[in-house]
């Protein structure tokens, strides 16, 4: 081989390695841009939401929040009641999610037999695989005439004249309102509560748990003084995922909360949320006061639901290791 | 006087057995609506569903053909925008940010986006393209719910690639192949099952979407495949029927719920018995 061949050789080789090199920043930069998409969007809703909302947050200002009007014939609009019908469906939808959620990952992690593991984690799965207006035509038809007639009053016969909590359970039995809208939420998120809770429960090393039971403690022990403190971060992650999808929960809630743009002390009264008022209104609202107002509704949820499920994403990245779920 | 040893004993079968009644409670919670969809969707099934339109109000008869394609269009152009995107961001994720602060808060936004309130992505649609571009529209319904399946494709992508050994990779570079290659060619190949799953997944996860819809394709009660025009979709249809006074109306509404969660349901389980024997767990 002669010299100059050589060094042509050299010299098409280099040129293969700079093109390689220009591809790959190329195909570098072009995935983080899709990767960029995430986070535009993010940031476009909050931009989009505020700027359509900025009539609405202009005439009210921060009173909005607590303010207990919603009339669309005298034009003023405050957000109080669909916050509170929000706040008082998700929490209550925890306090029957968290027990049924933890009871189900204890069975599917400590008792359940191998064989019985893989079809059972798959069907509270599938739970949450079912769309959320499936569960709001159910809650309608199906649900809430029998809460109606064979829940609600037996409810109210036993706690109606206790002090305090009887005027919760006060008011017509009619089936949909703010304890059914709780209720049917409880069912949505519990999937999402149980299979955190689950993987939190599987890091726990297995040497922890067996020199529990070999000291002779029972299951229930081992679960409540070796396995709960161990996971307590993620549990309460797990449960504010919960909680994050409760607020955002639109259609199944819509079906059964009854809207009634109103703040009622009874559970058994219809009530609103955020995301129902958005889903009944929005499409007919008039331009103007109206409709900024109902955006400044949705700002106020994307607010509230973010931080909850950062939090939340947080919490169980901690306690899952560096990557989180 | 229970001595201490027996109580513990009881204690434990107490809490075995509550835990019990709560795996009862959520598999009749299942069990309950399926069967509830089930005798309910299936009295109202027949071929009418799909070579019918849906019918006026207080009309009998009628189907659901409109709603079927406008949700099959909708869905379709959805994917095609969601999943080119959700691949490419996620290779990202997986090849190149490892170490990337960049990444590391990618990866922590798109799991919030994940849970993030769907009615809230309709908003955002409706202030970005329905308002602007003056109307409601397939393509607006189309971009809300690729807005909710991206992030669903990108975490499965990213997980996916992340199970792939090193080595393989080094293998690939040690003959000399640029990453872009490496990436696209020997990786994402490696995984190509797994990341079809995702795909699927983020399609059941949009199907039964009905809060976006709503202020983006909005409805319409005739045939149509122009994209540029509201579109009649089935969750759409479902909500406005299952609301309404007309009793046939409300069966169609049923109708259409089994349609729903029957290719849900059969996408969820296809995808986990097909991976029966890869998945560990």
């Amino acid at each position: 081989m002669s010299d100059s061949s050589v060094s042509a050789g050299i010299d098409q080789h280099a040129r293969q390695v700079r093109k390689f090199r220009l591809q790959d920043r190329l195909f570098h930069h072009s995935t983080q841009l899709f990767a960029f998409v995430v986070l535009a969007t993010l940031v476009g809703i909050l931009v989009s939401l505020t700027i359509e909302a900025w009539p609405s947050l202009k005439e009210f200002g921060p009173s909005f929040l607590w303010t207990n009007v919603w009339s669309v014939p005298d034009d003023e609009y405050g957000a109080l009641a669909a916050i509170y019908g929000t706040v008082v469906t998700s929490v209550l939808a925890l306090l029957i999610a968290v027990p049924i959620s933890f009871g189900i990952a204890l069975f599917l992690t400590e008792n359940c037999p191998v064989w019985l593991r893989r079809p059972l984690g798959t069907a509270i799965e599938l739970l949450a695989g079912i769309p959320s207006i499936v569960y709001g035509i159910w809650g309608l038809f199906i649900f809430a005439p029998l809460f109606a007639d064979y829940i609600q009053p037996p409810l109210q016969a036993l706690l109606g004249d206790v002090p305090v909590i009887g005027g919760w359970f006060s008011g017509p039995p009619i089936g949909v309102g703010i304890l059914t809208a709780s209720i049917v939420l409880a069912m949505m998120v519990i999937p999402f509560i149980a299979s955190v809770m689950r993987d939190v429960f599987e890091t726990v090393p297995h040497v922890l748990k067996e020199s529990a039971y070999g000291m002779g403690c029972t299951t229930w022990e081992v679960m409540r003084n070796i396995v709960l403190p161990y996971t307590r971060v993620g549990v309460i992650g797990g449960i504010m995922l919960g909680l994050g999808r409760a607020l955002g929960e639109t259609m199944a809630v819509t079906f059964v909360i009854g809207n009634a743009n109103r703040i009622n002390n009874s559970l058994f009264a219809p009530g609103t949320s955020i995301a129902s008022t958005l889903a009944n209104e929005f499409g007919e609202a008039d331009p103007g006061l109206h409709i900024a107002s109902l955006f400044a509704l949705g700002l106020v949820l994307f607010i509230i639901t973010f931080v909850v499920l950062a939090i939340s994403r947080w919490l169980i990245s901690r306690s899952m290791g560096s990557e989180g779920l | 006087m229970m001595s201490l040893y027996s109580r513990r004993i009881w204690i434990n079968r107490i809490g075995i057995t509550l835990s019990m009644v709560a795996m009862s409670l959520g598999l009749i919670a299942l069990l309950w609506i399926l069967w509830t969809l089930f005798s309910k969707g299936f009295a109202a099934l027949s071929w009418d569903l799909f070579t019918q339109d849906t019918p006026a109000p207080g009309s009998e008869g009628g189907g659901l053909r409109n709603a079927i394609v406008g949700s099959g269009l909708i869905l379709l152009f959805s994917m095609l925008i969601a999943t080119p995107i959700g691949i490419l961001a996620g290779i990202y994720l997986a090849e190149f940010g490892r170490v990337s602060k960049f990444a590391a808060f990618t990866r922590f936004m798109t799991d919030i986006m994940l849970s993030a309130p769907s009615i809230v992505i309709g908003l955002f649609v409706y202030a970005l393209f329905v308002a602007t571009t003056g109307g409601f529209s397939g393509w607006a319904g189309s971009l809300a719910l690729a807005l909710i399946a991206i992030p669903v494709v990108v975490r499965t992508t990213e997980n996916m690639l992340k199970l792939v050994p090193t080595s393989l990779r080094e293998a690939a570079f040690a003959v000399g192949a640029p990453r872009w290659q490496v990436s696209l060619k020997v990786t994402l190949r490696a995984v190509k099952s797994g990341v079809v799953t995702g795909v699927l997944l983020a399609m059941a996860r949009i199907t039964g979407e009905t809060a976006p819809l709503l202020f983006t394709a909005l409805n319409n009660q005739f045939f149509s495949t122009n994209m540029s025009e509201p579109m009649g979709n089935l969750p759409v249809v479902i909500y406005q029927f299952a609301l309404s006074p007309y009793e046939n109306w409300v069966n169609l509404a049923w109708a259409g719920a089994l349609l729903i969660a029957l290719l849900v349901l059969a996408v969820n389980i296809g995808v986990r018995v097909a991976f029966r024997n890869k998945d560990k767990r």
